[in-house]
């Protein structure tokens, strides 16, 4: 198994549409520190206005925190499309490109082919989401540096010490990479339902956006089930910005995350085990 | 002959297979035996259900009923192990374009589950003329390349039994017949089973020691090659000068019983190999000019019928 997942890694390094996400983030997240770095202390005195007629705010409130916190919460939204690129292709890609026939008639198992393509789609997924990391929190605190980081979080403003912000942030970023998880898992059942990686991109974006509209519609039929939706925990890593922590909540989401995961994987390998390769 | 057949391993085995894609029949109760040795030629015109057949075979598509047993062993039951012993092309060859010859069988050789070194990479690649160009990525080559290189990767473990899918389309005739003596090679200086599919009865007949034909899904004619292709009676045509005359001729002699059809001066006769130098004799005897004297089979008749009805 070991060996396929790094058969699947090594192809689906070598593809340039898998720098794409990459090179986007890395983009976004240098444009947005360019723009801080040169706005950003008046965009706080902008947003603090209020409360400086009441209070003093000492220190370097302009931080890698602050910045990363910002740069997450504009770029979690969009990053499944970026992941849906690579992972539409898992198993389209094969079938568009006619290799299906050869590497189904060796002897390898179907459910093993699923496991390594899935794994590998989960590596790159994760990969992605540590790059965001990378590009956005560690190259933030050394460009702006260090610093107690200020939340808006429901109309009420918190502010965490430096020693408790770090995990914070690598929770966070763990919960994020288990959200792009349960995308990755959607356009992997679409990729393995079709010929080609378009549909399973437009498809994965299409389940997306429809389901982000069904839960913000104000009927009480969408709101009682909208707590299934997995739509509705994309911008849970917020969670982890609370104080306290509402762990119950945090559980519940990623236990509706992990039961979106395994349907959909679950759903892909039985589809495949039974399809018919006539590409 | 019986008792030789009877003597071999089976190494496909077909029974009763049926495979439905909705309300279209793509193959149809097909029964057939490949033997340890055989070079099989599995002929037919085009969308006769030769891949279809060879992809349930390889379980790339399920069958609606029937058996398929590979070594003696039903191919859903053990996959694994089965296809461990097959290298095969299906249909057109396709790779990863955007990486190299070698490292495209380096992927395919790792998925055998074998230790498949570097060396022998390398020998694959050189014996179908590919050493080369090992490093060049596949989105380079032409039609003929890729061909080839299918056939790289279809022997790269060693297997017991090669099934080849129209191994020849798209390549040039020095290209054809650098296929062809490979085939010849692997089955007689390696022992390898080849099961080769074509819609040329020509090239099936080049390589081939026992064939099938079979059109709509159906089996139509099975058999030793040279059994098949040198039965006794020929169709031959004669191509005279005087339609008048060799129509008396004929008319006045035994010959009668032997005239098929003729259109204007071409003269079609149903004749025993030894019968055409005869026949060719009495006409020449009777001061009859002959401008060309053409042998069909039978089976070609049949093959060519089938092709054109299909086409």
């Amino acid at each position: 198994m070991l060996t396929l997942v790094q058969i699947e890694l090594y192809k689906i390094f070598k593809k340039w549409r898998t720098y794409i996400g990459f090179i986007a983030i890395g983009v976004l997240v240098l444009v947005i520190q360019i723009a801080f770095k040169y706005e950003g202390q008046d965009t706080i005195n902008y947003f603090t206005r209020n409360i400086r007629q009441s209070f003093v705010f000492v220190g370097n409130l302009l931080n890698g925190y602050l910045v990363a916190f910002l740069i997450m919460n504009s770029l979690a939204i969009h990053i499944p499309f970026l992941i849906t690129l690579v992972a539409g292709d898992l198993l389209a890609g094969e079938a568009t490109a006619g290799t299906y026939r050869m590497i189904l008639t060796r002897p390898v198992s179907r459910t093993q082919i699923i496991f390594s393509k899935f794994i590998a789609g989960i590596i790159y997924t994760a990969l992605l989401i540590l790059w965001l990391a990378v590009s956005s929190l560690a190259a933030g605190l050394l460009v702006f540096g260090t610093g107690e980081l200020l939340v808006l979080n429901n109309q009420i403003i918190i502010i965490f010490e430096q020693s408790d912000i770090l995990w914070r942030f690598l929770a966070a970023y763990g919960f994020a990479a288990l959200c792009m998880s349960v995308v990755t898992a959607l356009a992997f059942l679409f990729s393995s339902m079709v010929e080609n990686a378009i549909g399973p991109i437009i498809s994965t974006m299409a389940v997306i956006i429809v389901f982000v509209i069904l839960s913000a519609l104000n009927i009480e039929f969408f709101q009682n089930i909208k707590p299934y939706f997995f739509t509705n925990y994309l911008l849970s890593w917020k969670l982890f910005f609370d104080d306290p922590v509402d762990l119950s909540e945090v559980l519940k989401a990623i236990t509706v995350m992990l039961i979106h995961i395994i349907f959909f994987f679950s759903l892909t390998l039985f589809l495949f085990r039974r399809k018919d390769i006539l590409s | 002959m019986i008792e030789k057949i009877l003597a071999q391993e089976k190494i496909i085995e077909i029974n009763s297979l049926v495979k439905d894609f909705k309300k279209l029949r793509a193959v149809n109760n097909l029964n057939l035996s490949v033997y340890k040795g055989d070079v099989f030629g599995f002929l037919g015109p085009n969308g006769a259900g030769k891949s279809t057949t060879i992809r349930m075979l390889l379980s790339l598509i399920r069958q609606t009923s029937g058996n398929i047993n590979l070594f003696g062993n039903p191919i859903s039951s053990d996959r694994k192990n089965i296809l461990a012993k097959i290298g095969a092309i299906v249909e057109k060859p396709d790779f990863y374009g955007y990486l190299s010859a070698y490292k495209n069988l380096e992927i395919l050789g790792k998925l055998t589950g074998k230790e498949i070194s570097k060396s022998k990479i390398m020998q694959v690649l050189e014996l179908v003329g590919l050493d080369s160009r090992f490093d060049s990525k596949v989105k380079t080559f032409s039609h003929g390349m890729k061909q080839r290189l299918g056939l790289a990767q279809s022997l790269l473990h060693d297997p017991e039994l090669i099934i080849l899918d129209e191994p020849t389309t798209g390549l040039d005739p020095q290209g054809m017949k650098e296929i062809r003596d490979l085939i010849t090679y692997l089955s007689k200086e390696k022992g390898k089973t080849l099961f080769l599919s074509s819609h040329i009865l020509h090239e099936v007949e080049l390589v081939a020691n026992r064939m099938i034909i079979i059109n709509k899904g159906s089996a139509k004619v099975e058999g030793d090659v040279k059994d098949l292709l040198n039965a006794k009676k020929l169709k031959v045509s004669f191509e005279v000068d005087d339609e008048q005359r060799v129509k008396e001729l004929i008319w006045q002699s035994g010959w009668k019983e032997k005239f098929e059809s003729n259109t204007k001066s071409v003269f079609i006769f149903s004749l025993e190999n030894h019968e055409i130098s005869q026949l060719n004799k009495y006409l020449v005897d009777n001061n009859i000019s002959i401008s060309a004297v053409i042998p069909k089979r039978s089976l070609e008749d049949y093959f060519l019928k089938i092709t054109e009805e299909a086409s």
